[in-house]
């Protein structure tokens, strides 16, 4: 089965954090411990929304030595898919749900010296489970934390109590910006830098370092994709010789599932590689949205990512 | 003189590429022997960015194990810092005084010998800098840094395997196993089935 081991899990808690954003906990149906996980992993939560199956990355931000349970916290999103909505309005607590093993593409590099993290509204998650971890084991850490409102500011209180002094917050309607240059020219020898937050940011952030002289080696960042929408288009699926149509609002991966074809996953969000899939033939334009194929792969037109990317034009087969 | 070609080796060996500028707030440059001249091929093509980049520039460089001394053609870069060691092991105290204060921004040139280059990569990377970001550049002597395996003894500057460890007095065989962390490649016993048996040995590191 794709997309690794599930864990089965009952929602044991739900707070509204803010206006927008909700933390869920999850525990073990079984009383049993879930499995550790380390600071910036996620997991994809699976949804069966009125019949339309959904499943989605959220990052992990309970301290990853606490096995009793798994946070996340989830942004509203009123444009989105729907998957946010789902979890806002239909997940109350004692509702059992479907998880898969924490997964990590965000992982702390240990050998560091000092971790510098800048997170853009909710990209805190996967700072709280990391900032977690690292003050478990003395690691320096220094976070820069903007957000849009002190209202929207979610667990800027607990942070800034618990590392006074380490913890920097920024607030747009204020006016307030990180002093990017400054704050990247100052760091010593041995950090490496995290982001996580909207696009935007985590360009602007990655652009300013590169061009700082900052080593790609110690640039990590963590933008989960959504699948986006688009035009419907036909796809020849040739191993499974199946022809099936991927809907406005579907991805290429949630229409393969649907046909009942197992096409590899995990992320489910353009970052983790795991379901790249060569192209036979392409008649049309394949429309990259993921940040995992070379600007050289995206090019030649092979390989596609079915999780984020569609297709515009006649004809396109894939290996799948 | 230019860039060594080695022949292809297991994955654990070293491969080295051409020192290329690139964008950084201190340039540190850490050379010896004929890695002088990678400097002023380094230098050649920042083309432009040449003053600005001797301007943030700290060179420092040892005479190479066959004797090459180019000190004199760095001196006259006049990089914003120069320094002299007469040894590799009187360079790495330097090297190390220098990490301690430096930031992120910089950029790391290693060239010349294996053993240079090896020695001065342990440096940078324990201060936390990814590895595969220090860039490296061979010239000059192939001689190798080789680490017995059986005493753990270090041996600079081996030109033939097999050779004779300068610790246990064993004799080894010079893989191409090498060890970032020891800066050093590794040596076996050679004749520890039928002791007494060692091939003779062969000028293989120049």
């Amino acid at each position: 089965m794709s997309g690794g081991a599930k864990l089965a899990v009952r929602v044991a808690e739900v707070v509204q954090v803010n206006a927008l954003i909700r933390r869920f906990r999850f525990v073990a149906r079984d009383g049993a411990a879930l499995p550790a996980f380390s600071g910036g992993a996620h997991t994809v939560v699976e949804m069966d929304d009125h019949g339309t199956r959904r499943l989605n990355p959220y990052s992990l931000m309970s301290d990853p030595e606490d096995t009793s349970g798994y946070e996340i916290s989830v942004r509203r999103d009123d444009q989105g898919r729907g998957g946010s909505l789902f979890l806002h309005r239909h997940v109350t607590p004692g509702i059992e749900m479907v998880i898969s093993n924490p997964i990590n593409l965000f992982p702390l590099d240990v050998r560091a010296k000092k971790t510098l993290m800048i997170a853009g509204g909710i990209g805190i998650t996967p700072f709280l489970a990391q900032i977690a971890q690292l003050s478990r084991h003395g690691g320096r850490f220094e976070l820069h934390y903007a957000a849009r409102s002190q209202a929207l500011g979610a667990y800027m209180d607990r942070l800034t109590a618990a590392h006074p002094g380490r913890v920097h917050c920024y607030f747009d309607e204020e006016g307030q910006q990180i002093d990017l240059g400054r704050l990247l020219s100052m760091q010593p020898i041995g950090t490496h830098l995290y982001v996580c937050g909207p696009k935007g940011m985590i360009n602007w952030v990655l652009g300013t370092a590169e061009k700082m002289g900052w080593p790609k080696g110690a640039l990590h960042h963590e933008e989960f994709l959504a699948p986006g929408t688009g035009l419907p288009f036909a796809v020849q699926l040739a191993t499974s010789g199946k022809t099936i149509t991927v809907g406005p609002a579907q991805s290429l991966l949630e229409a393969m599932e649907a046909a009942g074809v197992d096409a590899p996953y995990l992320c489910r969000g353009g970052a983790c590689g795991q379901c790249e899939t060569n192209v036979l033939v392409c008649d049309g334009k394949i429309l990259h949205r993921d940040h995992w194929l070379t600007p050289e792969d995206s090019a030649s037109g092979h390989k596609i990512m079915p999780c984020v990317s569609r297709f515009e034009g006649k004809t396109l087969v894939i290996d799948r | 003189m230019t860039k060594t070609a080695f022949p292809p080796a297991i994955k654990s060996r070293p491969v080295y590429g051409v020192l290329e500028p690139r964008a950084g707030t201190v340039h540190l440059v850490v050379a010896d022997g004929e890695g002088a001249l990678a400097v002023t091929d380094l230098l050649a093509r920042a083309g432009e960015a040449r003053g600005a980049m001797l301007a943030a520039m700290h060179i420092l460089y040892t005479p190479g194990p066959n004797g090459t001394d180019m000190w004199a053609a760095l001196e006259a870069l006049e990089a914003a810092q120069a320094f002299r060691a007469p040894t590799i092991p009187t360079l790495l105290p330097r090297l190390q005084r220098v990490l301690a204060d430096a930031h992120m921004g910089l950029q790391v040139y290693l060239t010349g010998t294996e053993g240079l280059m090896g020695q001065a990569e342990r440096e940078v990377m324990v201060t936390g800098f990814p590895y595969r970001d220090i860039q490296k550049e061979h010239r000059g002597s192939t001689v190798r840094r080789v680490q017995c395996v059986h005493c753990k003894g270090v041996t600079e500057n081996v030109a033939t395997d097999p050779f004779q460890c300068s610790h246990c007095g064993l004799h080894l065989f010079v893989r191409d196993h090498y060890s970032r962390r020891l800066a050093a490649f590794q040596g076996v016993n050679i004749d520890a089935e039928e002791p007494g048996n060692v091939p003779p040995p062969v000028v293989r590191f120049t």
